[in-house]
């Protein structure tokens, strides 16, 4: 019965010096990795450690969150948060990707799980963060005349933007259906 | 007209040319009869079969995270409620869990017996109105009405538990609110006898109707690959063969002690899909009944003052139990800094509850993982080639609820 | 019916405005533009146990431009206000909105960056419908309330 502690353990002996920052709580284990090393450490968890689901991506903005940038060690604003789940080993794992400011991007994982491409354009459209080679990086929860990102921690929580007509046209490219 | 011997009568004996056509566009929805809700679809047709499509959702984006992250963990839970309306207690229920993981407490045995009975009955509900209204769909509305008169039987519980028919806020952070009046449990037994006959009477309408079976048989199939590859849980996956259940796998509130079986489909197809749910409905109906004749004694709520709210003689009659009170209200409960993921088997699949904590009374962040979110992902995937008829009763199959798709 | 023996001539005096009012409040063709969990508590009100056809009101339209009762129910979001009001246009005169459950009066509890505080900033409402959401009888109550208002109405002001 493996763990997430010993995931934690074998992504350590991997990637070691690579990992930015990894956490326990509660039985549950994540490791925090820089953008770069992102697929290569997804592609590890599901080849070598068979967590072969992508269960959830979401972001996380820590502005003044009270370890933000300049109190505690950490030195990003965002977070981008992989859950993964493996049914063979009974076992969830979490991956974190920092991002330090919105100029970062982050590659994008939805050629290995065709899940990512929605869920990457919601982290887009809530925190602005950009994903490298998606193919259709646009907004999926607001409406296309939205301006910001509703979920960063400095959108008024009750600034209200109206919509003049619905999009046209929304049909999407056909290497995303094929 | 007279045919030339050896042609087909009626025909032109010209070879027949086909007719110069250009791909159609055509929008479904967001305000359309099929698309239960408020889902946008734009598919683009040769002929009637659809040869690219594309979902747009949002349309009841109701700022759930950010509202979440504007008010106090126990304020959020009739939000939480609102997620999947199709079967609303479950999504709340969910949600203390998850709130008691973050604290790291557990809810007393009764509680989580209650919170097991309560889940069940919304998966029935949710699965009744999703069997029903896809039939109508396809043209079949007898089932609705039959499946709809078992849903306000099952409302009529509710109320008598909870006081409100369907959003009914029933647990706490730490347990349940009440517990169950006198005779409820055997209200629950009473009508859980005339659900036999309801999914009998329904599935045998349907399960070996020659009309059904050919508009659902190898209609929208989700392989098991593409259920991976797109995060497919909870029905839909378990109909592409995926033997999966977050009750038998990751088990929760004493679910481990409960007997019950998964039932598993290997097509993926609409087909498959209603007769997973049809199954899930008896098994359902078997863990409500375990569930009641297991129940346990005592309490429904923890006693840790930090987290449960003094009984109300204390609050009136007391200088503690005054301020205790006071300070929960306005200062809320307070869990430590760290995250949590939690995840339970809602009607649809994996509803996970993803929590950053600064040790606030309000969760930092707030990230649901909604089941249908991913199910209908895979959706312009599995139409594109089909038939536009074939869209609204595969749609229809996977059971998409805006709320949650959509928060 | 016995109402046979009331016929005693087969005429009868009566105001254009009574037989008109008179036939459209039996016969509303609602329109549910139902988005959210108040368009499920309006399946309870349209089935067998609360069964809306007792007023009259039960053959529901999807097409806009065959019904005069438009049904608001649930949330309304920025991204769909545009799609109500369009909707809203395409129903041909004379038309009554009937707007359901605290989401689509008021915005309800969703009081944040994307959900419109009520419908009446977009289309204008002729019976709010307090609950989150409202019992089916209370539905039923906002139509009869809707019957009564189009009793009171002078069939030229639809010109």
């Amino acid at each position: 019965m493996m763990t997430e502690a010993d995931v934690a353990a074998k992504v350590q002996e991997r990637f070691g010096g690579r990992i930015l920052a990894a956490n326990a709580f509660r039985g549950q284990s994540v490791v925090t990795i820089a953008p770069k090393d992102l697929r290569e450490v997804l592609l590890f968890l599901r080849d070598t450690l068979a967590f072969e689901w992508l269960i959830d991506v979401g972001g996380v903005d820590y502005l003044g969150y009270d370890d933000g940038p300049g109190k505690d060690e950490r030195e990003w604003r965002f977070e981008v948060v992989y859950a993964m789940l493996s049914m063979a080993n009974n076992v969830r794992f979490r991956v974190k990707v920092a991002v330090a400011d919105e100029s970062v991007t982050v590659p994008s994982v939805w050629d290995l799980w065709a899940i990512a491409n929605w869920e990457e354009r919601e982290v887009w459209d809530m925190y602005g963060i950009v994903f490298e080679h998606h193919p259709n990086l646009r907004r999926i929860l607001c409406h296309d005349e939205f301006v910001g990102h509703a979920l960063r921690k400095d959108y008024p929580i009750t600034r209200r933007q109206k919509l003049s007509a619905p999009s046209e046209n929304i049909l999407c490219d056909r290497s995303e259906i094929a | 007209m007279t045919s030339a011997p050896g042609s087909t009568p009626g025909r032109s004996t010209t070879e027949v040319q086909p007719l110069p056509s250009d791909l159609l566009t055509i929008n479904m929805g967001p305000a359309h009869p099929a698309t239960h809700g408020t889902l946008r679809l734009q598919l683009q047709l040769d002929g009637e079969t659809i040869v690219n499509c594309g979902a747009e959702i949002g349309y009841l984006h109701r700022g759930f995270e950010k509202q979440a992250e504007n008010c106090q963990y126990q304020l959020v839970i009739p939000y939480a409620e609102r997620l999947n309306y199709m079967g609303p207690v479950h999504n709340s229920n969910a949600w203390c869990h998850a709130c008691e993981g973050l604290l790291g407490i557990e809810a007393p045995p009764r509680a989580q017996a209650l919170r097991v009975i309560t889940s069940e009955l919304a998966r029935i509900i949710d699965h009744a109105v999703c069997i029903g209204t896809n039939l109508v769909d396809m043209g079949a509305l007898t089932n609705f009405w039959y499946m709809y008169n078992y849903r306000e039987k099952i409302y009529d519980l509710m109320e008598e538990l909870t006081g409100a028919r369907m959003m009914v806020n029933y647990p706490r952070i730490g347990g349940v609110c009440l517990d169950a009046p006198d005779g409820w449990l055997e209200s629950v037994v009473r009508v859980m006898a005339d659900m036999q006959e309801v999914v009998a009477e329904v599935s045998g309408l349907v399960s070996r109707n020659r009309i059904f079976m050919d508009r659902t048989q190898g209609v929208g199939v989700i392989s098991k690959e593409m259920a991976i590859s797109h995060s497919v849980t909870g029905p839909c996956a378990r109909a592409a063969g995926i033997n999966w259940d977050l009750r038998k796998s990751q088990p929760y509130w004493g679910y481990d002690k409960l007997n019950f079986e998964v039932p598993v489909e290997t097509a993926g197809d609409t087909y498959a899909r209603t007769m997973v749910r049809f199954r899930e409905m008896e098994e359902s109906r078997k863990l409500v009944l375990q569930a009641i004749t297991s129940i346990p004694g005592g309490a429904v709520m923890v006693t840790d003052h930090l987290v449960a709210l003094p009984p109300k003689d204390k609050v009136y009659n007391t200088m503690e139990g005054l301020i205790n009170h006071f300070k929960l209200i306005m200062h809320g409960i307070r869990p430590p800094r760290g995250e949590f993921y939690s995840a339970t088997e809602g009607g649809n699949g994996e509803l996970g509850y993803y929590i950053v904590s600064d040790g606030g009374p309000n969760a930092w962040r707030l990230r649901i993982r909604p089941p249908c979110f991913a199910n209908y992902s895979v959706f312009p995937k599995i139409i594109t080639g089909q038939l536009v008829a074939d869209a609204v009763a595969a749609l229809g199959s996977i059971n998409i609820i805006a709320g949650e798709l959509d928060r | 019916m016995g109402l046979e023996t009331q016929v005693t001539s087969p005429f009868l005096a009566t105001r254009m405005d009574e037989v008109i009012n008179w036939g459209r409040k039996y016969s509303m063709w609602p329109m549910p533009f139902g988005t959210a969990c108040c368009a499920i508590e309006f399946m309870g009100v349209v089935s067998s146990r609360f069964d809306i056809s007792r007023f009259g009101a039960e053959l529901v339209r999807f097409s806009p431009r065959q019904a005069d009762l438009l049904l608001v129910m649930g949330t309304i979001t920025q991204k769909q206000a545009p799609v109500l009001k369009q909707i809203y246009d395409q129903m041909p005169n004379p038309k009554w909105v009937l707007s359901m459950g605290a989401c689509a009066s008021t915005g309800g509890f969703y009081d944040n960056y994307t959900t419109v505080q009520g419908i009446d900033e977009i289309i204008p409402v002729d019976v709010y419908v307090a609950g989150c959401p409202p019992r089916p009888e209370n539905v039923i109550g906002a139509v009869v309330k809707i019957m009564e208002k189009i009793d009171r109405e002078k069939a030229a002001d639809w010109r």
